[in-house]
């Protein structure tokens, strides 16, 4: 199903990028990136690992769905295909061929916050890969029938994702519930009738306004030095002039006042699920001074099978299959910290929600322990090493932090400042979270308990 | 070759590859108690990767009681030894310890992922899980009950709906029909005892292949594989699977569903791995379903819109062989869809490809080989991929001459013999518009 993994986008991408950002940041010295920007304004980040002869190089622009026009939902993703279709020097699908024939592999997604496009070639072959990329930042020319023929593969992409699926469309239902205002409200793929609509004009628009150098990331990670990089970045990416290219800009979420609560049924639905999401703080959205302890506290509440609500729910008292937390602050809008949980056999939904409920209650009278604090910074600083462990790896983790507003000096102090999270921190973060008003309970059930 | 200990240490060879040689050396290790594995030695982070597999998977589950393998997997690491379910998860999460197992059609799984420091304990627990597992009463209803809700869930999923009607159709009375994962019927009678006859059949020295990766010496490899393996038994007894041909010949069955896009999988008989044309079939694949640039690709993907994504494989089983793919389209749209594919299949096996398809393709499957040794778990997964199907330990080396070597005339024999429009065999799960079945599709195991 190789085929079926190719541009992948949408909140698959979006969850699997804020997880490994939130699992895997390092400390010094971990990914030891070198990082440097042109005169034209492109970052450049390098991380050397020699163990094969592989490089992956990618560009990250800091554009994603959550800046598209009013009424243009999808034009970030549907650009991010039609990326592919050519410039004034290479035809259709030319590029790829070429990728192709060097024996290289490629791909692109799209998340809320940027889109990002990738090769994983032989080290001699990223001379080439990097003149095509930078060709089509600037030089890309479409054709109406390409156009069109996309957004029909876009719309299938649509629903094979979602249409198709009744969870998923109910995913897209609560999401658009937690978010009263801010764009993240809107599915990454866009609304099916908002999709149709759009043109080459719109994906052209879009295009002038975000792309650039100077919007733009490029990381460059595996059997390379810097210095090869920095010398062939300069060829390819140091002409093309700097761009005029707008702030970001994005509403505000307004107070949320009142709980909000979805339940939907369906004949696709086998197994029910219970779903509690709080509006939560990111690194650069609202309180952002406890997103660091809300990494702790979803590693002590749901950080795996000895986890407070797996011990709780699954394995004490068997009111569930499965129960757990989320919470990635990778975000520049505003987070979700977010409990789930599914009944076991003979139970029901309200007493997975009863039972979550009252661990929640605990956890905001009583707080967390140093005992469960210490355990919990010591495996988070633990897969810091573990995600040094791959080419492609710290590449997303670096590309995705830097499209969002992170720091590389925030990336690499990371094992420090998760380890100063004190027990205290964890349940003033708690507090300031987990508050009803700012909440969407979702429950999924099968059909027949309508 | 050199020999380090000649008191029964580690036995060792060093094999340099040539495409590979500036990257990483494979190095065969035997254990003083005989046990072997391949290691890449990697000193550069502080992590130690330890894949096995075993052959005998879920085609050896008991008749009537699939699942057995799959719900074993998912015991190893609930209790053993002198530990309980909570004190092993509790040891694996306080050392950082990643220790899981998976079970395939016809091979299982493990794989333990530690740091240096915390090496010592992964590989006791591994030793444990292997070897002294207790499949308690509590963790088996808890797992149980996990298992049982993933089959639920995944029910009414049209894609999971249109592969299990798949293996029901291809294989209506062989263990390669049943799911993998049980069904709601058998799983709830799968007994601790059952899950303890399938390991103690299945874990045996002379069916097991080991690569590891990462911050270990050949030495210490060697004694570790003595503490782990060594009180497994040296042979198996696993019941044996009866080979069986894929006798699909060309029919069309529906499974109506009230969604808009229709999910279709394909496919005939297929190719062995260790049939001589095998690498061409590789090429043939590359040329007709390789991604952007393939025929399926180019025709239905990129030039109508047709869909999101289609595929096909050579899906080579131990006693069996299948060409297997998939593609999704709107239902309006599916008889149009499945219309382009046969002509496309059918040309493609008459014609086979163009010089320059196999040149493209030949430049793709040797230039994107090394593309794969991009993390640990990836280098040992190769490592037990190779010995597993007896390759040889030069085979990374070979492999490229084999493609180059692969002459037109090969692969148009090859896809004449291997293309047979005539046998395609459609599973639709939806509601397609303008298409007939030609057969009832069969009841799924449920």
């Amino acid at each position: 199903m190789t085929s079926f993994l190719k541009r992948v986008s949408l909140p698959g991408a979006v969850i699997v990028a804020a997880a490994l950002l939130l699992i895997m940041p390092a400390r010094a010295a971990v990914f030891d990136p070198v990082h440097f920007t042109l005169a034209n304004g492109l970052e450049v980040v390098v991380v050397s690992d020699h163990r094969a002869p592989v490089v992956t190089h990618m560009v990250w622009y800091r554009v994603g769905s959550a800046d598209e026009p009013r009424g243009k939902s999808g034009i970030a993703h549907f650009l991010e295909h039609l990326m592919f279709k050519g410039t004034d020097k290479l035809g259709p699908g030319e590029a790829s061929r070429i990728i192709a024939r060097i024996g290289g592999n490629e791909n692109a997604f799209t998340s809320h916050d940027y889109t990002a496009y990738y090769q994983t070639v032989a080290p001699d072959k990223l001379d080439i890969v990097m003149g095509i990329e930078a060709d089509r930042m600037v030089n890309l020319r479409l054709s109406n029938d390409h156009v069109l023929s996309e957004r029909d593969v876009i719309l299938e992409e649509r629903r094979t994702r979602t249409d198709n699926s009744d969870p998923a469309k109910f995913g897209e239902q609560v999401n658009a519930a937690l978010y009263l205002a801010y764009p993240y409200r809107i599915p990454i793929i866009g609304w099916e009738h908002e999709i149709r609509q759009l043109s080459q004009d719109d994906a052209i628009a879009f295009y002038k306004r975000w792309y650039g150098p100077n919007n733009a990331i490029l990381i460059v990670a595996g059997d390379v030095t810097a210095q090869a990089v920095r010398a062939l970045a300069e060829k390819h990416y140091g002409p093309i002039p700097r761009r005029e290219i707008a702030e970001r800009d994005r509403v505000d979420e307004p107070p949320h006042l009142a709980p909000r609560r979805l339940s939907m049924a369906s004949a696709q639905v086998g197994q029910a699920r219970f779903t509690r999401r709080y509006l939560a703080p990111s690194h650069a959205y609202g309180a952002r001074e406890h997103k660091l302890a809300l990494e702790v506290l979803t590693e002590i509440l749901g950080g795996g099978t000895t986890s407070r609500l797996y011990r709780s729910l699954v394995f004490e008292t068997k009111l569930a299959v499965s129960a757990g937390s989320w919470y990635a602050g990778d975000d520049i809008g505003p987070s979700v910290f977010g409990f789930y949980g599914s009944p076991a056999d003979g139970k029901t939904v309200a007493d997975v929600e009863a039972a979550i409920d009252a661990e929640i209650a605990k956890l905001l009278k009583d707080g967390v322990t140093g005992d469960e604090v210490a355990s919990a910074v010591k495996r988070l600083k633990r897969s810091a090493i573990f995600a040094r462990d791959s080419v492609t790896a710290p590449a997303r983790i670096i590309g995705a932090a830097l499209a969002s507003g992170v720091s590389i000096d925030e990336i690499e102090s990371w094992p420090d400042r998760i380890a100063a999270v004190t027990a205290d921190d964890v349940l003033a973060a708690a507090r300031a979270v987990l508050k009803p008003e700012r909440s969407v309970t979702s429950v999924l059930l099968p059909e027949s308990s309508k | 070759m050199r020999c380090l200990n000649r008191f029964g240490a580690a036995l060792v060879l060093l094999v340099a590859w040539a495409p590979l040689a500036h990257a990483f050396e494979i190095t065969p290790v035997t254990s003083p108690g005989g046990i072997k594995a391949w290691l890449v030695e990697d000193h550069k982070n502080p992590i130690i990767t330890v894949e096995m597999t075993f052959l005998g998977g879920s085609s050896g589950d008991p008749a009537g009681k699939p699942g057995v393998a799959y719900l074993a997997s998912g015991m190893l690491d609930e209790g053993a030894g002198e530990l309980d379910s909570t004190a092993f998860q509790k040891a694996l999460a306080e050392d950082s310890i990643s220790l899981s197992f998976d079970t395939n059609t016809d091979s299982f799984s493990g794989t333990v992922t530690t740091l240096t420091e915390t090496s010592d304990q992964a590989f006791r627990l591994l030793r444990l899980a292997l070897t002294e597992a207790r499949f308690d009463a509590e963790p088996l209803e808890r797992v149980r009950g996990q298992v049982m809700a993933g089959l639920r869930s995944r029910q009414q999923d049209p894609n999971r709906l249109a592969g299990r009607v798949w293996w029901k159709a291809a294989f209506p009375d062989h263990p390669y029909g049943m799911p993998r994962q049980g069904t709601l019927t058998s799983v709830p009678m799968i007994t601790g005892d059952d899950l303890k006859n399938f390991t103690a059949r299945t874990f045996a020295r002379d069916r097991l292949f080991i690569g590891v990766v990462g911050d270990i010496t050949p030495e210490r490899l060697g004694t570790v594989l003595d503490e782990v393996f060594s009180a497994l038994p040296a042979v198996s007894a696993s019941p044996p699977v009866q080979d069986i041909e894929v006798t699909f010949t060309g029919d069309t069955m529906i499974v109506e569903r009230p969604v808009p896009q229709s999910v279709v999988i394909f496919g005939h008989r297929g190719i062995a791995r260790d049939d001589p044309d095998w690498y061409a079939a590789t090429l043939l694949f590359e040329v007709l379903a390789g991604g952007f640039g393939s025929r399926l690709t180019e025709e239905i993907r990129e030039k109508r819109g047709l869909t999101y994504g289609i595929s096909a494989y050579p899906l080579p089983l131990d006693h069996s062989a299948l060409i297997v793919g998939s593609v999704s389209t709107v239902n309006e749209r599916v008889a149009e869809t499945i219309g382009l594919l046969k002509e496309i299949w059918g040309r493609f096996g008459a014609d086979g490809p163009t010089e320059k398809e196999v040149a493209d393709a030949k430049d793709y499957v040797n230039g994107s080989y090394n593309l794969r040794f991009s993390n640990s778990g990836a280098i040992a997964g190769v490592l037990t991929a190779i010995q597993r199907e007896n390759l040889g330990i030069d085979y990374i080396k070979r492999r490229h001459e084999i493609i180059e070597a692969i002459a037109i005339e090969d692969l148009k024999r090859v896809a004449k013999r291997l293309f047979r429009v005539e046998d395609l065999t459609f599973v639709v799960v939806g509601k397609p518009s303008g298409l007939k079945a030609t057969r009832d599709a069969p009841e799924p195991e449920s």
